[in-house]
């Protein structure tokens, strides 16, 4: 576990990327915006060299044209926070599985590809995870009404 | 050699030991469990898309039938997560008497795990015993908000209303006797050999498996890491008290139920500490009647549940209605490892696994 403080890092992850990624921040996190191509890869870089090793929270919002995909990581040891957002366009939603780098995401992205629709390429076992395996469409998405409303 | 076949045998959706309807399908190579697969949503109810339906302080009653075993747990993680969106402060009181209904909702859900990994063993009077104690729990809560199972009892910006005069008594009165209520299972079920053999040695859970899988709560302290969100991110007043955090040496399942009685005694010791320390004053802050945080603002907020690290994602629009509510269920992460530690296993310690992880399907299947 190497000695940073969570600027340095900022610094550090600035100097790779450069302009492909964006940091902003609000009074609960800090966001690193990546494309979606990079998510894989900054997320790798967080857990080896960071000791980010809890991903807490993968989620999903639809933001109509595009879906933002959410990760909410801790580092159990130093006590940190970090978010990675990154958007994939709605028709063709379609990111890299962080499996490899945090094995909880298994469940957690069966989970946003059941209710909203997002394939993550390369997981292992991409099936549906509390609906029935024969429903159609993705409930999350904003354009899936509910019956009687 | 005999040759043998593999062949399945379903655990569930209806079964006794599953908590609500979980399926199993264990895959068999004799009597050695070679895999386990999950199946979920039984109870599927669609929580999150109710809740871009409906105003954040309607949604309330929802969360407390989220995790029903310990009820107040998820609807305090909702309206703290909606008073961080708003920013408002909720009155000394209110908190410590949130403080002492999580707690007290954390010791009837281990009671429920502790009566309930027994009767899975087939030690039926353990239940009973548990059953019977946080039966006094129940009884507070009905005081307090008029229900027992889902209470639905905080609210933004505070509590429904201030405790009734007969409370304090009652949660002392509890206090008083928990150390010998322990000491009963300690004698009927932990002192049980045949439940020490069951549980001893069984779903073993390194650290390193319990965190890249992403376990929380006493899942995760039984395997020897001591991470609490209370200790690790205090929410609300948690940082005032005094408390140990149980570990376990091995992570079997043996050690995830010493940690739960243990935990028990602890959260005992923050509600004496609560009720020490409680001021008098109001119980609610003023809310505006119709809440609208601003647009584009967001919030994940997370709290140490029963189960483990329960989160909430929320995200405005700026209307009165979540734009996108994601519930983080400890229960449904947790879960993820039952084939990790069942594999190599026989299938009565499937049972066993699936009771010392403490699912709560309400919350899991969401």
């Amino acid at each position: 576990m190497s000695e940073y403080s969570l600027e340095d890092m900022l610094q550090a992850l600035q100097e790779q990327l450069g302009e492909k990624m964006e940091v902003s921040s609000d009074s609960f996190f800090t966001f690193l915006r990546v494309a979606p191509g990079e998510v894989l890869g900054l997320a790798k870089n967080l857990r080896e060299n960071y000791g980010f090793n809890h991903l807490a929270n993968l989620s999903s919002v639809d933001y109509g044209e595009t879906f933002e995909i959410v990760y909410h990581i801790y580092s159990i040891p130093e006590n940190d926070k970090i978010a990675i957002k990154t958007s994939v366009p709605r028709n063709k939603a379609e990111i890299d599985s962080v499996f490899s780098v945090w094995p909880t995401a298994d469940w957690q992205e069966r989970e946003v590809y059941d209710l909203m629709g997002i394939k993550f390429k390369k997981h292992p076992n991409l099936i549906r995870v509390l609906l029935p395996d024969d429903f159609e469409g993705h409930p999350l998405r904003k354009d899936f009404k509910m019956e009687g409303r | 050699m005999l040759e043998t076949d593999q062949f399945k045998i379903n655990i569930g959706p209806v079964h006794p030991s599953t908590h609500g309807g979980l399926h199993v399908e264990a895959v068999l190579d004799g009597e050695i469990v070679t895999d386990a697969i999950v199946h979920l949503g039984y109870v599927h109810r669609a929580v999150e898309k109710i809740a871009e339906d409906r105003t954040y302080a309607q949604f309330v009653p929802y969360t407390s039938r989220l995790d029903y075993l310990a009820t107040h747990l998820p609807t305090l993680g909702y309206v703290q997560s909606v008073e961080k969106l708003i920013g408002v402060e909720v009155p000394e009181r209110a908190e410590y008497i949130r403080v002492i209904m999580a707690e007290f909702s954390r010791i009837a859900s281990h009671l429920i795990f502790i009566g309930s990994l027994a009767i899975d063993l087939g030690a039926t009077t353990g239940l009973i015993y548990c059953m019977r104690d946080r039966e006094r729990i129940m009884d507070m809560f009905e005081m307090t908000s008029g229900q027992r199972l889902v209470a639905s009892y905080m609210r933004v910006g505070g509590i429904a209303q201030d405790l009734p005069d007969e409370f304090i008594p009652a949660a002392r009165s509890f206090i008083h006797d928990l150390p010998k209520m322990i000491d009963e299972y300690e004698g009927l079920i932990m002192g049980n050999e045949i439940l020490q053999a069951r549980l001893k040695g069984i779903g073993i859970l390194t650290p390193e498996d319990a965190i890249n899988y992403g376990v929380t709560g006493p899942n995760l302290r039984a395997s020897g890491i001591a991470y609490d969100i209370r200790r690790a991110e205090p929410y609300g007043i948690y940082d005032r008290f005094d408390f140990e955090l149980p570990l376990g040496t091995t992570g079997d399942c043996w050690d995830r139920l010493n940690v739960r009685v243990a935990e028990l005694v602890q959260s005992a010791r923050i509600i004496e500490q609560a009720l020490d320390q409680i001021p008098e004053g109001e119980t609610k802050a003023k809310v505006p009647r119709v809440i609208k945080p601003e647009k584009g603002l967001e919030v994940y907020h997370r709290i140490e549940s029963s189960k483990g690290e329960l989160g909430y994602y929320l995200v405005s629009d700026g209307g009165e209605k979540p734009y996108r509510l994601h519930v983080r269920a400890p229960s449904f992460v947790n879960l993820m490892v039952l084939p990790l530690i069942s594999r190599g296993g026989k299938l009565q310690d499937v049972v066993a696994n699936i009771a010392a992880l403490d699912p709560v399907l309400g919350e899991s299947d969401r």
